[in-house]
């Protein structure tokens, strides 16, 4: 997500080996959507303060005044232009640069201190192994929800807060001690929440994988969709948020739902859909495979579509199908598309966001409002 | 009438003639900057001012901390008011940058009395930009 953001650090190695940051600005959603400039393909560790105070400097300098909704990094950026901000910025920076006598690298030092790794376990893993091979269950969560750890023995474990049906990134207080006390009994007491509304443990034994699975089943914690149609990002929309036009998480319930009924989700693979209830964008609907933004049409919710956004580092802002759906026309328009998907697919491992890019929208124009409909839509 | 703000606490403000930036070349020591001027201009000019005075046309416009922190950076050795209607909690602030007193219209200071400025007059407590810079 760092090329949505007024500025995104994006850690990177230069030639040397050295980390550093590509910095991006002038990202932003809401209701003027942009991916973010690059201003710097590698910016030392030790530059970060001063140029980071750099682009604010300019910012407070240029920043439009007159219209709020205008007030941002992201306008400054598309008025003033690449070049002409990157040398203001470049300017300032070498301005600041000076004034910066290391003070901030003793504190990062100090900062650092605190997240130092956990002191790892040495012990087997061959009953975790037999443990995989033999239970289903346990393997469809593990293929799912488990990522590599650099630590060979070690796992980093995603706990779903996205059971099918349930409010998309809620956990009950119950939910929320169990969660503690596994992190403190399996996880070197670290737990991290995602941007994906799930919790993280990052270092988990592959030893104690089979016992923490079981717990977290129990617990109503074990669903097996980590990055799947499932896992949706929805923002509180009209149940919760006095600006919203539209509901967004009964959406989500009913794609969840719907699919898990169908046994479609592991067929289609890899998906991000995202849904946000007002223009304000807080579910990032511009960036989700498929984004879902709710308005309001004449007092009647409506649901607009984009498809082919991505929030990672080769990001795009969706594009938009043509006119929207009511409410109870939005899951069967999901499945249209997602079953134009599947049919036109080179293999299993294309995926929905790989086939659009090959294909682009035309399909699923077609898939959701017919050969005849799409002229309409035109 | 307005108020000039110090560490101290509430004066009257002392009647400044002053010129604005197109006026520079026959200034008497004193300059007005409007939050849109460049203090890049004022390079030649950094050594004869005694004061420089820069508007805050409401309290939410941030760009004169910008220009105080930059006449500042460039070497400015006189002194610095903010003027307008900035509020207490921006003192401590708007000190940090540069500047060396504000001044606040009347109603202001009615409105928000010296004991709220005096508050923030412990400026470099917490100064924590200085501890990353130093
Ligand atoms: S996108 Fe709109 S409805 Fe959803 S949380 Fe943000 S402001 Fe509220």
């Amino acid at each position: 997500m760092t090329k949505a953001h007024d500025i995104g650090l994006r850690m990177v190695r230069n030639a040397g080996g050295e980390p550093g940051f590509e910095v991006i600005v002038g990202g932003g959603l809401g209701r003027t959507p942009m991916i973010g400039t690059t201003v710097r393909d590698f910016l030392p560790v030790a530059d970060l303060l001063p140029y980071v105070e750099a682009v604010l400097s300019v910012y407070n300098t240029l920043g439009r005044r007159d219209n709020k909704y205008k007030a941002r990094i992201k306008i400054t950026v598309h008025e003033t232009g690449k070049a002409e901000i990157s040398r203001m910025i470049e300017d300032r920076f070498a301005e600041l640069r000076p004034l910066f006598g290391g003070g901030d690298q003793a504190v990062l030092a100090d900062i650092r201190t605190a997240f130092a790794p956990p002191a790892f376990r040495d012990a087997p893993v061959a009953a975790h192994d037999a443990f995989y091979r033999a239970d289903p269950v346990f393997r469809s969560w593990a293929d799912t929800n488990l990522a590599a750890h650099r630590n060979a023995q070690y796992a980093i474990v995603t706990i779903s807060l996205k059971a099918h049906g349930q409010t998309p990134g809620d956990a009950t207080s119950d939910q929320m001690r169990i969660i503690a006390d596994l992190a403190e009994r399996y996880g070197h007491s670290d737990l991290r929440i995602s941007h994906e509304q799930n919790v993280i443990l990052p270092h988990v034994h592959k030893s104690d994988l089979p016992v923490l699975h079981a717990a977290l089943v129990k617990a109503g914690l074990g669903t097996a969709n980590v990055g799947l149609l499932s896992d949706i990002i929805a923002c509180p929309g009209m149940d919760y948020c006095a600006l919203a036009t539209a509901r967004s998480i009964p959406v989500a319930q009913e794609l969840a739902t719907h699919f898990e009924a169908l046994k479609l989700e592991h067929d289609i693979g890899p998906l991000k859909i995202k849904i946000s209830g007002c223009i304000n964008a807080c579910g990032h609907h511009h960036v989700g495979h498929i984004g879902i933004l709710g308005l309001d049409r004449a007092g009647v919710e409506n649901y607009q579509i984009t498809l082919g956004g991505d929030g990672t580092e080769t990001a795009v802002i969706g594009e938009k199908t043509g006119p929207g759906f009511a409410y109870d026309e939005i899951v069967p328009a999901i499945e249209r598309i997602l079953r134009a998907y599947l049919a036109l697919r080179t293999d299993p491992g294309e995926t929905f966001l790989q086939a659009y890019r090959r294909v682009g929208l035309g399909p699923f124009k077609t898939a959701l409002y017919g050969e005849i409909g799409q002229k309409d839509a035109a | 009438m307005s108020i000039l703000v110090t560490d101290t606490g509430f004066l009257p403000a002392p009647p400044a003639d002053a010129v604005p930036l197109a006026g520079i070349a026959a200034h008497r020591g004193v300059l007005d900057l409007a939050p849109t001027d460049d203090p890049a201009a004022l390079r030649p000019y950094l050594a004869d001012l005694t004061l420089i005075r820069v508007a805050f046309p409401v309290f939410s416009d941030g760009r004169a901390f910008t220009i105080a922190r930059r006449l500042r950076m460039m070497g400015y050795g006189g002194a610095l008011h903010a003027v307008g209607p900035l509020i207490a909690d921006q003192y401590a602030m708007a000190r940090r940058l540069g500047f060396d007193a504000v001044e606040i219209p009347d109603d202001l200071a009615a409105r928000q009395p010296e004991s709220q400025w005096l508050f923030r007059a412990d400026w470099q407590a917490h100064e924590y930009q200085a501890r990353l810079r130093a």
